[in-house]
């Protein structure tokens, strides 16, 4: 009887760490994350220049343009030269790019520091390419996948989520977008008007946790 | 032998830079019939269709007794290689069993020579292979499921009946697990 209750217990216990497991592996898919209208949290993360970089250090921005990317994916890749343009077009009003990689270089060793800092040389990034070390910032801002993009817009010492998404509407070919959605939302911003389109999907790597 | 399937213009524009080189390459001075709206490369062993996502999306809605199993993937998608081997498994295991798996590729339309064909045949993968290349992912994605973010690797399961989407990776009990459900 009593070893029958014993192994009740047990079960009950077993099943409650189970069912915690499920709710946590629930909450950490899509549940979490930002939704438009959020306040971002801020960083101090490593730049490729080996210094911190936080969004309370641009004084003049009016917003950001956060992109979670990495040096792996393809997606990634077929987007780092829009990247660069959307810095050079919008950087001087306002909306700077900054970079962000997510991925565990521990799974990825072409995601590692020193291959980020070759890329960015490579490419000529006129952006800072952050390492979310320890992987604590991407799963609070709901990053799933590289590229994702962010546009926060500056309200006091807030950063208000305003766009989530992808870039465009082809990521196989720049020459045939016909959507402009980052450019878009920004100009939105910058105009006073409605964002058009405030979130949009897209194919890319999963974070390599 | 390698179709690829060509009746879309989008399509058609992206691929006419490889497909023309080696088609040119292959047939010589040799006309690709118009009429069959499809271009034949020649090899022995691999076909492998390239559809956008209106070609795709009957895949993913078919109305009968067996169950779907199409799972979204890239040779160059390190956790997708990782969850094949559950899948290619899967697929042999499935004998008489009402059961389907399709390997939907997002290898991009330059990487389909140089990569996935040569992945397919190195490896000797069995279960059928598609390439879905459609650029418009915004539209496409929220069709095969809602609640898919668009990260790979991603899974789809269903049948007539019930339909379940895993952003996330399989090994083979997950996906035995998965399947009982149906």
């Amino acid at each position: 009887m009593k070893t029958t209750y014993k192994f009740g217990l047990l079960a009950l216990l077993a099943f409650a760490i189970s069912a915690f497991t499920v709710i946590n592996n629930f909450k950490s898919s899509d549940e979490d994350g930002y939704k438009i209208g959020d306040k971002a949290t801020d960083f101090k993360l490593k730049n490729i220049d080996d210094t911190y970089v936080s969004l309370s250090d641009y004084k003049d921005a009016k917003g950001f343009i956060v992109v979670f990317t990495c040096n792996h994916c393809p997606f990634s890749v077929a987007y780092e030269d829009r990247i660069i343009a959307l810095d050079k077009e919008f950087k001087s009003k306002g909306y700077p790019v900054i970079a962000i990689n997510p991925n565990n270089p521990a799974k990825y060793p072409s995601d590692n520091f020193e291959n980020m800092k070759i890329r960015a040389k490579e490419k000529g990034f006129t952006f800072p390419y952050l390492v979310d070390e320890g992987q604590h910032i991407f799963p609070q801002y709901g990053a799933t996948k590289t590229p994702h993009v962010y546009i926060l817009e500056k309200s006091a010492s807030d950063f208000i989520v305003k766009y989530i998404g992808t870039l465009d509407n082809n990521y196989q070919d720049a020459a045939k977008v016909d959507k402009y959605y980052v450019k878009d939302a920004v100009n939105a911003l910058l105009d006073g008007t409605e964002i058009p389109v405030k979130e949009t999907k897209a194919i890319g790597c999963s974070i390599k946790v | 032998m390698i179709s690829i399937k060509e009746n879309h213009p989008v399509l058609l524009n992206m691929k006419i830079s490889y497909l023309n080189i080696f088609i040119l390459f292959i047939i010589g001075c040799k006309q690709p019939s118009q009429k069959a709206e499809e271009k034949i490369v020649n090899s022995k062993t691999t076909t492998i269709e390239v559809l956008d996502y209106s070609e795709l999306a009957h895949h993913l809605e078919k109305q009968n007794d067996t169950t779907y199993v199409i799972n979204f993937w890239a040779t160059w998608c390190k956790p997708c290689v990782e969850e094949l081997p559950a899948f290619e498994k899967m697929h042999a295991e499935i004998g008489s069993k009402k059961q389907k798996l399709l390997l939907v590729s997002l290898d991009f339309p330059n990487q389909i020579e140089k990569q996935l064909i040569p992945f397919i045949k190195k490896r000797n993968l069995q279960p059928e292979v598609i390439v879905l290349s459609d650029p418009d992912t915004n539209t496409w994605i929220p069709k095969v499921s809602p609640e898919w973010s668009g990260a790979i690797p991603a899974t789809l399961v269903y049948n007539k009946n019930k339909k379940l989407f895993f952003e996330e990776s399989f090994d083979y009990n997950k996906l035995q697990n998965t399947l009982k459900q149906f």
